[in-house]
């Protein structure tokens, strides 16, 4: 099923990162190299700091020791690297986190126009034709609030992608949708992880796991516990804590 | 499909039953939700009225019993005092209704100016109390915490006796730029228009209308382009430096009354009277505190996840709260900002406490004293501040519904 598009080049890589909040040591030594083209399933109970890993990557969180490089950029202070790294990575939330007050045109074309300085007109032809691909384009001029959950987050998947990413992150995409919206949210990611965007998703949709993965990673406590390709990931976990946690959530 | 489902649903009166269900006994008239608030309504309005009949008639009673007549008649009548600023020509011989006019123009006057002065500054103070930065943010934490919480009328007392009052003498007041600030108020060169001004004004509003068309231009080039044009700017650089280069070039055609020492007092010059000063400051400096408390109310109501957005989508801070978090704060900003312009325009009539020639000092205060006509007079007043309240409510309601959220 999996037909990988990982090049060689490194797209993400994290080298003993380590961040706290306050004196809770929320990630511990996390040493993780994302290639291009590759998708990577994050899972792991919660507070095991799977969301904040991906945060850091785009500096919605700030890392204490270690470093993070996107794209050959190392994240530091430097104010312009960190602006140059969010231009490369999209980010899809699990409360979409939409703009209300903006169409879904014009939440598409807002940071095209404001940070990559695109002709308003170019930016609405990019925008309808990404509203198409996730199959919403006569949604266009109506507002976030006037469309379903499942409605919302392709928008929101949209908008990331009128940047042009090379990465894209989801934070639990669809944990905060309707059983029935699901599918449509994970069909538009499974076209997306087909044309070989580099993904991380915390998720825990393993059925989207074993069909696009081409790693699954399992975190528990700050900590990178486990790491596999799906087939063995699921068939044949190692650490104990693994197998508990795939025993849990496989159950029903 | 919606039709069918009315067609053949319930109809609410009741009236048609399914013919297979028992008769419904009537239920008690006062167990009906329907009739009972009707009754109650036909109540309060009969005690309503019996209340208003009652206190018109008692004053037509006792104004007959005192001799005193009614009307508006009064109005007309010369005042014969002096009122300390107008923005029109007044002597003591103009009438009771020019008093009128004279405390009405000057209470619009100190509400625009407190309006202006207290939204600009509770803004950057609103938002500055959320800044990164611990000083600014500490600062403007002080400011609001001090004077939202010391009574207003002290405030304008400090104002108007610990400061302005205090100022030295005519004779030896504070100068500069041919401008004079003493006890009786501040004294600035009045501008006086010569041949070839007429240039400087159709250059100003030339460059008015010039900045339309930047922003037109502009707009259509970034649509095409992608380019931005910093349209702001560009405006004020020409609606300040057109009208200021002709006015060089035409050979300054402006005059300049300089006021200047007589005897006791300033001659000439436009004088603003520490009355006005006073007030100014206390009614703008306290409902700042206010408005910058409701403006970091908005802030906080726009949830986090919002800016983070934003950020993800590689917009800076100051793009952020431009087009993100400011226009959604807004929305909740709005309706209480409406009630402090409200609670702005009412506080200025402690004017009276200092002095200053308001409505309510001229005309609820002198012309009342002078007439005795104590019910034309209250009832215009409290016309006036009722009108001026409901058009400021009328419209932020209006600019309210139009920024309002569209949902489903």
């Amino acid at each position: 099923m999996n037909h990988s598009h990982a090049t060689d080049k490194l797209m993400v890589e994290l080298r003993d990162l380590n961040k706290w909040y306050g004196e809770f040591h929320v990630l511990k030594n996390i040493n993780l190299e994302v290639k291009q083209g590759e998708k990577i399933v994050i899972c792991g109970p919660s507070g095991s700091g799977k969301s904040t890993m991906i945060r850091c990557i785009n500096h919605l969180e700030e890392h204490q020791k270690g470093d993070i490089i996107v794209n050959d950029i190392p994240l530091n202070e430097d104010i312009k690297n960190i602006e140059a790294i969010r231009k490369d990575v999209g980010m899809v939330f699990q409360h979409f986190n939409l703009f209300p007050h903006l169409t879904v045109l014009e939440n598409c074309v807002l940071a095209p126009i404001w940070v990559k300085k695109m002709p308003r007109k170019e930016a609405e032809a990019q925008a309808m034709e990404l509203l198409e691909r996730v199959k919403i384009p006569d949604q266009a001029l109506k507002y976030p609030g006037q469309l379903s959950g499942g409605q919302q987050q392709r928008v929101a998947i949209a908008r990331s992608l009128c940047m042009n990413p090379d990465v894209m992150l989801f934070d639990e995409p669809t944990s905060a949708l309707d059983p029935e919206m699901i599918k449509e949210v994970l069909d538009v990611m499974i076209e997306l992880a087909n044309e070989g965007m580099t993904m991380l998703c915390v998720t825990h949709e393993m059925g989207f796991a074993k069909t696009v993965a081409d790693r699954v990673i399992f975190m528990d406590g700050g900590q990178i516990v486990e790491e596999n390709e799906p087939h063995e990931f699921f068939n044949n976990p190692q650490h104990e804590r693994t197998q508990l946690f795939l025993s849990q959530i496989l159950q029903h | 499909m919606s039709s069918d489902i009315s067609n053949s649903g319930h109809k609410p009166d009741g009236g048609s039953a399914p013919q297979s269900a028992p008769p419904l006994s009537k239920p008690k008239f006062w167990n009906d939700p329907k009739k009972r608030s009707l009754l109650f309504q036909i109540l309060l309005l009969t005690a309503l009225g019996f209340v208003f009949y009652t206190i018109i008639e008692n004053t037509l009673t006792n104004l007959e019993q005192r001799g005193m007549t009614t009307g508006f008649d009064f109005l007309s009548r010369e005042a014969g005092f002096g009122i300390a600023m107008s923005l029109i020509d007044y002597t003591e011989a103009s009438s009771y209704g020019m008093t009128f006019i004279v405390g009405l123009l000057n209470t619009i006057l100190i509400a625009v100016m407190g309006i202006i002065a207290a939204t600009i500054l509770g803004f950057i103070l609103g938002v500055a109390r959320l800044s990164d930065n611990w000083l600014i943010a500490k600062f403007s934490a002080l400011y609001i915490e001090v004077f939202r919480n010391i009574p207003l009328l002290l405030q304008i007392f400090f104002w108007y006796y610990a400061v302005l009052r205090t100022l030295p003498a005519p004779r030896q007041s504070i100068e500069f730029l041919g401008s004079f600030l003493n006890n009786r108020g501040l004294i600035v060169p009045a501008p006086v228009p010569e041949d070839g001004f007429g240039l400087v004004i159709m250059g100003f509003f030339g460059a008015i209308v010039a900045s339309w068309f930047i922003a037109r231009w502009s707009r259509k080039r970034q649509e095409l382009t992608g380019q931005q044009f910093p349209v702001i700017l560009t405006s004020i650089g020409l609606i300040v430096g057109v009208p200021l280069l002709l006015f060089l070039f035409s050979g300054l055609p402006l005059g300049l009354d300089h006021p200047e020492l007589k005897g006791f007092n300033f001659k000439g010059g436009i004088t603003v009277i520490p009355e006005l000063m006073a007030l100014w400051l206390a009614l703008s400096i306290y409902t700042a505190a206010f408005i910058a408390e409701t403006v970091r109310a908005g802030i906080l109501a726009v949830s986090h996840g919002q800016t983070e957005a934003a950020t993800a989508l590689g917009m800076s801070k100051a793009k952020t709260l431009r087009l993100i978090v400011i226009p959604q704060a807004m929305r909740v900003v709005i309706p209480p900002l409406t009630s402090q312009y409200l609670n702005l325009t009412k506080n200025s009539s402690l004017a009276t406490a200092i002095g200053y020639p308001d409505l309510v000092n001229v005309f609820a205060g002198t012309t009342l004293n002078q007439t005795g006509q104590a019910i034309e007079v209250i009832a215009m007043t409290m016309a006036v501040y009722l009108t001026l309240s409901l058009l400021t409510s009328f419209f932020m309601n209006w600019y309210n519904a139009r920024i309002q959220l569209t949902e489903r």
